[in-house]
């Protein structure tokens, strides 16, 4: 029996309007609340569709602590089971990715399943004659998720029968991914190229919190980007930048820029920043990608997609965006202390291929365990889970630009600076933890 | 693209030597190259690529060259010289307390000369170790260093890190494989 779990007023307590306990991020019964209340109930992303092009292919992932298999079914529709067999409940499907032919079959009984989880065979089946078994869970198969949801091909499943509408979580949050797929002159996007796969030694919601932080590039990043820019500064104006320079330069950018980008709260945690502009506002033109855009939409919807500069977008707690560039961050809690940030890459398709070379190269530079943006990020979160160790301040402040309207509503637009994000988030963290999950 | 293909894609360029180079001093190059490394004489490290060097750390096994594809390394001279001068600057917060590398190298092999006698391809099998106080990762891989003769001195166009777990979850790994 733990502090918090019989106690939700105990776990409110710890997330005031303008700062957090520090237990939120140190506290391994809080962790094991967040996979029981927060995670089941959120719309958590699996992956993309794109990942699971024809009938049969699959993806195994692990979630929240729960085994998954996302699967294209023979019908076409994507189904996300719960990868354990029935019987005695081995992990049907081990390989990370495939083509299942038809059938996932148990590697210890032989036990085989359909596409969409349904028992198909069991060997020797008049072993079960007279029993219950017909009536028992075990001949139901693999369970499937009832609650998954497709968004321009971002698969999303929420494990709980209890929660929120698909819309309702996410509302005009969508916009971001709607964005993204939209720079594609098909409207589509391709998960491609790889994925790096990032272990962080910290809690899983100082990366979350992070991604809307406007307040650390121009400290823990001066010795990438500033270097970068350093070695780029006598260069005439004029010279071509190369890639490298255009991505890594407006890391170090000044407050007054951060501040005036801009920040878009919405309910239940979801955020984005680069609301007016972004650091990836002044990349140069393709022009022969400008073209096909103009071609597909129309010169006044083109620009309006190309127009859109959104910097990182927060599908809390699971996910975020970069549709500018076309990345994603996918994260997945391991531990209290421990989480794997994975980072994948999209093509748009039928645009020209610089793009994605374009997306590569910014994914390599800032997401990759071997990233000097990454380095300097990922030692300050762990400086952090240690910090916070030290008595004498129990409190993370969450004060800049905290105003007390935000108790009626906090959706709204902002000045990027504002910590409003971070406070976002926890207002959704403890309506989640506070909430006591039905039997089991 | 094949280690065959990156040597007649060059061939042209280079002038031919009229001195065979011995496999011993491909060899010593290629120790020498990771003793740099170890000694954290980067600057020197740094003079042994060519303009067009590349150091390239693949993301996948078999993953064909080019910038289409994540890498977990793919850096020209410049972003060689981000990571180089990032490592030196008293606000590189990651390294505040250093890290520290040692290569471990099995024999290099030569494994392709080009007809001209001025591009050369090795391939060595490498244990490295990276480590930051208490914290030590080990890796296992295999090194290809694609050398070509520039007058009488050779150069590294490409020196390829195949990581034997380039598919793992990893921590920050902070130096130069």
């Amino acid at each position: 029996m733990g502090r918090y779990r019989e106690d939700p007023a105990r776990i409110r307590s710890l997330v005031q309007p303008d700062r957090v306990h520090r237990d939120v991020y140190l506290d391994p019964e809080l962790f094991e609340l967040e996979m029981r209340r927060l995670w089941p109930r959120a719309w958590i992303y699996v992956g993309h569709d794109s990942q699971v092009p024809k009938a049969g292919d699959y993806l195994t992932v692990e979630i929240a602590q729960q085994p998954l298999v996302m699967v294209r079914g023979t019908d076409g529709a994507v189904h996300v089971l719960f990868n354990r067999c029935a019987h005695k409940g081995s992990r049907v499907v081990s390989a990370t990715s495939g083509n299942c032919r038809g059938q996932f079959r148990c590697p210890y009984h032989g036990w085989t399943y359909r596409c969409d989880g349904s028992l198909r065979t069991v060997p020797l089946k008049s072993g079960y004659a007279g029993t219950a078994f017909q009536e028992s869970s075990a001949a139901q198969g693999m369970t499937r998720i009832a609650n998954v949801a497709i968004h321009r091909g971002f698969v999303f499943a929420r494990f709980s029968d209890q929660g929120l509408s698909f819309e309702e979580y996410f509302g005009e949050s969508l916009t971001s991914i709607d964005n993204m797929a939209d720079r594609s002159p098909a409207g589509r996007l391709e998960v491609t190229g790889g994925v790096l796969r990032y272990l962080h030694q910290c809690n899983w919601k100082m990366f979350i919190e992070n991604l809307n932080d406007t307040m650390h590039p121009m400290v823990a990043h001066e010795s990438s980007a500033g270097t970068a820019r350093d070695l780029w500064k006598d260069q005439p104006p004029d010279a071509p930048k190369p890639m490298v320079i255009e991505q890594f330069v407006p890391f170090v950018s000044n407050y007054d820029f951060f501040d005036r980008m801009g920040v878009k709260i919405y309910d239940h945690g979801h955020s984005y920043t680069g609301v007016h502009f972004s650091i990836h506002s002044k990349y140069a033109g393709i022009p022969e990608y400008e073209a096909r855009m103009v071609q597909a939409y129309g010169e006044e919807r083109a620009h309006a997609i190309l127009a859109e500069s959104r910097h990182n977008t927060v599908y809390y707690p699971s996910l975020t965006i970069k549709g500018a560039i076309q990345t994603i961050r996918v994260v997945r809690p391991l531990a209290v202390d421990r989480t794997l940030i994975e980072s994948y890459t999209l093509r748009l398709v039928d645009a020209p291929e610089a793009l994605l070379e374009r997306s590569v190269m910014y994914t390599r530079l800032i997401n990759a365990p071997t990233s000097v943006v990454g380095h300097d990020d990922m030692h300050c979160y762990g400086a952090i889970q240690q910090g916070l160790a030290a008595r004498g301040n129990e409190w993370v402040s969450l004060h800049r630009n905290h105003t007390p309207a935000e108790a009626d509503q906090i959706a709204g637009s902002y000045n990027g600076t504002s910590e409003v994000s971070m406070r976002g988030q926890f207002r959704a963290w403890a309506s989640a933890l506070a909430e006591v999950e039905e039997q089991p | 693209m094949s280690d065959a293909k990156v040597i007649d894609r060059a061939a042209t360029d280079e002038a031919m030597s009229d001195r065979a180079v011995t496999d011993e001093a491909l060899v010593d190059f290629v120790y020498h190259e990771a003793r740099l490394i170890d000694e954290k004489r980067l600057d020197e490290w740094y003079e042994l690529f060519t303009e067009d060097g590349l150091y390239w750390m693949p993301l996948t096994r078999g993953q064909p060259e080019g910038p289409a594809h994540t890498s977990l390394f793919y850096e020209d001279r410049l972003l060689l010289q981000v990571r180089i001068q990032r490592l030196r600057n008293p606000n590189s917060f990651s390294q505040s307390e250093p890290s520290w590398c040692q290569h471990v190298l099995q024999a290099p092999r030569v494994q392709t000369r080009s007809p001209c006698g001025s591009r050369f391809v090795l391939r060595t099998p490498f244990f490295y170790a990276e480590s930051q106080r208490d914290q030590q990762q080990i890796y296992a891989g295999v090194a290809w260093h694609h050398l070509v003769l520039r007058g009488e001195a050779l150069r590294l166009r490409m020196k390829k890190v195949e990581l034997l777990n380039c598919d793992a979850a990893l921590p920050s790994i902070q130096l130069f494989l």
